[in-house]
C-alpha cells in the first residue's frame, strides 16, 4: 500500500496535474454555486476536455470538480433560497432560514467545514475498503458478477425510488438502449436497422451530456422569467464557531458521514438522496427536532457531511466492480474504459499507482476545499450575478462540441438532443433517471455474464446458486425483488395503528 | 408536461410488442437456448408487464390525459424551451454544410436573443465563443470541427 502511495504521489504532484486540479476546482465551485448547473453536469461537460488527457489528470479533474460542486451547492441556499445542486436541496430552506436570522455566516461555514469532514471520511473508507474488496472480488466469476450487477440494478429500482414500477420502466429502457448494436455475446447487430452509427452501440458520453446537461438547460430555459433575489449575508470569518459545532454535534457529523458513504456506495443513489436521508435522520435523532426548519444548524452539519461523503463512497463499487454508485461514477466508468483503465479488481494490481492517485486526489481536493471554499463564499455575490441568459447558450454550444468530439460526428449531437428531451420528459412525469443510466452502463455486463454463466452451467439455472457468494448474492437479490410483497403481507397481518381513529 | 400514466403505459406496451415481433428475426445460436434475441426479449416482456400496471394506475387516477405546466401558457418560456430543441436539431442538420463556426455563431445569436440578451452583448458572445472553442478544441485538442462553407479560410 505504501509503495503504491509513493508511486501515486509522483503521479499527482506533477505541475500539470496540480494545475488541472486547481482549474477543475474553480470550475466545480462555479458550476456548483450556480443553481441549475449540477455536479453531474460538471462531470459530463468535463469529459470532452479530459478525453485528451492522461488517465490521472483526467480523473483528478472529475474528482476535484465534483467535490467542489457538491460543497458549492450549499452557497446559493443561503443567498437565494435555491440549491446550487440537487444534493443541497434537502437543507436549502434551513440554510435560508439561518440567513434570515442573521446566521448566514454560520450556515456557510458549516456547509464548508462539514463538507470537508464528510469528504475526508468517505475518502478514508474508500481507501480502506476498496483494495480489500478488490482482493475478494478477484475470486469472483461470471456467476458472482451476474448477481452483483443484478443486485446493483435492483437497488437502483427499489431504494429511494418513490415508485418502483416507474423505476423499473426506467431501468428497462436503459437496458434496451444498452442492447443496441453489435456489442453482445453473439455479435449480432441488434436494432441497428442497417445504420453504421448504431452498429457500434449508442455512445455513452453524448447520451450523458444529453441527460444531465441538455435536460437541465431545457428546465432552465423554461424558467427564465423569475429573476433571482439575493439576500444579504455579512461574511467575515466563516470558521468562527466551527470548533464549537464539531464539539456539539460529533454524533450527527459521524452519522451523516457513515450514512452518506453507504448511500453513495449503493448503486443508483448518490449525494442528493444521501442528503435527504441524513437530514431526515438528523431530525429523528435530534434532541431538539422542533427547531428543524426554523434555521437550526444541526441538519446542515449532518446532511452537509453526508452528501460529500457519498461522492467518495460511490467510487467504491465503481472502481472495484465497475458498477457505478451514482450518476457521476456512471460517467466516470465510461471515462475509465476510454482511458484503458478498465475498472475491476485487476485494476488494483495492474494499475495500482493510478488507483492510488485517485485516492490522493480525493484527499487533496477535500483539503483544497478549505481555502478555495472560503474564496468561493466571498465571491458568491459575483458568481451568482452571472447572467443566465448568456451562460445557458454558451454551455449549450459547449455541449455540442463535447457530444461531437467523442466520435467526431454530428450523430453524437443528435443522440444528445434525443436523450436530453427523453430525460426531461421522464423527470417531468416522475420516472427517475438514475436507473436508466445504470441500465445503459451495465446492460452488456449483465447479458455477458449471464450468457457465459449459462454456457458454463450447460443451461442449468440451479448453477447460479451453487457457489457460496453467488448463492448469497442471488438470495439477497430475490429478497429485494420480493420486498414489496413482504411489506404488503406484513401490513395485512397488522392493521394500521391509526385505523380506528380515522 | 405531465402525460397520464395510461398513455405512457400504452405507448410502452406497443413498444414492447414491436420489440418482441422484431426480435423474432434474430438468428438462433447453434446448440444454445440463449441467442441474441433472449436479452431484448426479457426486457420487452418486463416492459410490457410494467406498462400494463401503468395503464391500470393511470385509468384509476383519472388525471387529465395530458396536462401542461403554467409556464407553457407564457410566450417567453415556451420560446426558450423550443429554441433549445430547434437549435440543436438545426445544428445536426446544418453543421456539416455550414461548418461549426458559422452554425455556432448563428445558434448563439438565436439563443441569446430569445433568452433576452441585448444585441451588443449577444453579438459579442456569439462571435467570440466559437473562436474560443475553436482554439481550445480544434487547435489544442485536435477535434476536427467541420469547416463547411468556410473551408477556404481554415486555419
Amino acid at each position: 500500500m505504501l509503495a503504491n502511495f509513493a508511486a501515486a504521489f509522483a503521479l499527482v504532484f506533477d505541475p500539470y496535474v496540480l494545475w488541472v486540479i486547481f482549474a477543475s476546482a474553480i470550475f466545480g465551485l462555479f458550476v456548483g454555486a450556480v443553481p441549475g448547473l449540477t455536479a453531474t453536469m460538471a462531470t459530463a461537460l468535463l469529459v470532452p476536455v479530459t478525453f485528451f488527457m492522461a488517465p490521472v489528470p483526467a480523473l483528478a479533474s472529475i474528482v476535484t470538480a465534483t467535490a467542489m460542486a457538491i460543497f458549492a451547492g450549499d452557497i446559493p441556499s443561503c443567498f437565494l433560497r435555491m440549491p446550487g445542486t440537487p444534493a443541497s436541496a434537502a437543507y436549502t430552506d434551513e440554510a435560508y432560514a439561518m440567513t434570515k436570522k442573521g446566521q448566514g455566516e454560520i450556515a456557510l461555514g458549516a456547509g464548508l467545514v462539514f463538507s470537508v469532514i464528510g469528504g475526508l471520511f468517505g475518502t478514508a473508507v474508500l481507501i480502506l475498503a476498496a483494495p480489500s474488496l478488490a482482493e475478494v472480488a478477484l475470486k469472483f466469476g461470471s456467476f458472482e458478477y451476474f448477481w452483483l450487477v443484478l443486485l446493483g440494478l435492483t437497488c437502483a429500482v427499489f431504494i429511494a425510488v418513490g415508485n418502483p414500477v416507474k423505476g423499473m420502466v426506467s431501468l428497462l429502457i436503459g437496458l434496451l438502449v444498452a442492447s443496441v448494436g453489435l456489442d453482445n455475446p453473439a455479435a449480432f447487430p441488434r436494432f441497428t436497422f442497417g445504420n453504421a452509427e448504431l452498429a457500434g452501440g449508442l455512445t455513452l458520453i453524448p447520451m450523458m451530456i444529453g441527460m444531465f446537461a441538455v435536460s437541465e438547460i431545457l428546465r432552465n430555459a423554461s424558467s427564465m422569467e423569475t429573476p433571482w433575489e439575493m439576500a444579504q449575508v455579512k461574511v467575515g470569518n466563516v470558521f468562527k464557531g466551527m470548533g464549537k459545532l464539531i464539539a456539539k454535534y460529533p454524533l450527527a457529523m459521524i452519522r451523516g458521514s457513515v450514512l452518506g458513504t453507504l448511500i453513495g456506495a449503493l448503486p443508483g443513489a448518490g449525494a442528493d438522496i444521501a442528503a435527504w436521508m441524513s437530514y431526515a435522520m438528523s431530525k429523528k435523532f435530534s434532541k431538539e427536532p422542533e427547531k428543524f426548519g426554523t434555521g437550526h444548524v444541526e441538519g446542515i452539519v449532518e446532511a452537509g457531511a453526508a452528501n460529500n461523503s457519498a461522492l467518495a463512497g460511490a467510487w467504491i463499487p465503481a472502481l472495484v466492480f465497475g458498477i457505478p454508485g451514482d450518476s457521476i461514477t456512471a460517467i466516470v466508468i465510461g471515462v475509465l474504459y476510454l482511458k484503458g483503465l478498465n475498472p475491476g479488481p485487476t485494476a488494483f494490481m495492474e494499475n495500482a499507482p493510478s488507483i492510488y492517485a485517485i485516492f490522493l486526489v480525493f484527499i487533496l481536493a477535500n483539503l483544497l476545499m478549505l481555502p478555495l471554499g472560503v474564496a468561493a463564499i466571498k465571491c458568491a455575490k459575483q458568481m451568482l450575478r452571472v447572467p443566465r441568459d448568456v451562460l445557458l447558450p454558451v454551455i449549450l454550444l459547449f455541449c455540442i462540441v463535447g457530444a461531437f468530439s467523442i466520435n467526431n460526428s454530428a450523430f453524437g449531437v443528435l443522440l444528445m438532443l434525443v436523450f436530453g428531451v427523453v430525460a426531461w420528459l421522464m423527470e417531468e412525469n416522475g420516472f427517475p433517471v438514475a436507473p436508466a443510466i445504470l441500465g445503459i452502463v451495465l446492460g452488456s455486463m449483465l447479458e455477458e455474464n449471464f450468457i457465459s454463466s449459462i454456457i458454463k452451467a450447460d443451461g442449468r439455472l440451479g448453477a447460479f446458486f451453487e457457489r457460496p457468494i453467488a448463492g448469497t448474492l442471488g438470495v439477497l437479490t430475490i429478497l429485494v425483488w420480493t420486498s414489496p410483497l413482504w411489506l404488503k403481507l406484513a401490513r395485512k397481518k397488522k392493521p394500521p395503528a391509526g385505523g380506528l381513529s380515522a | 408536461m405531465k402525460v397520464n400514466d395510461a398513455i405512457t403505459g400504452a405507448a410502452l406496451f406497443i413498444l414492447s410488442v414491436v420489440i418482441l415481433w422484431h426480435i423474432q428475426g434474430f438468428p438462433a445460436m447453434h446448440g444454445q437456448r440463449f441467442g441474441p434475441a433472449w436479452f431484448p426479449g426479457i426486457i420487452a416482456v418486463g416492459l410490457a408487464a410494467c406498462a400494463m400496471v401503468l395503464v391500470a394506475r393511470g385509468i384509476r387516477e383519472r388525471a387529465a390525459w395530458i396536462a401542461f405546466d403554467p409556464w407553457t401558457r407564457k410566450a417567453r418560456p415556451i420560446a426558450g424551451f423550443a429554441s433549445v430543441i430547434a437549435g440543436l436539431a438545426f445544428y445536426v442538420l446544418a453543421a456539416d454544410a455550414l461548418g461549426f463556426h458559422l452554425t455556432g455563431f448563428i445558434l448563439l445569436l438565436f439563443w441569446l436573443r430569445i433568452l433576452g440578451t441585448r444585441w451588443p452583448m449577444a453579438l459579442a458572445v456569439a462571435a467570440l465563443s466559437p473562436v474560443i472553442l475553436h482554439l481550445a478544441f480544434y487547435k489544442l485538442l485536435r477535434v476536427p470541427l467541420p469547416w463547411g462553407v468556410l473551408e477556404r479560410f481554415a486555419f
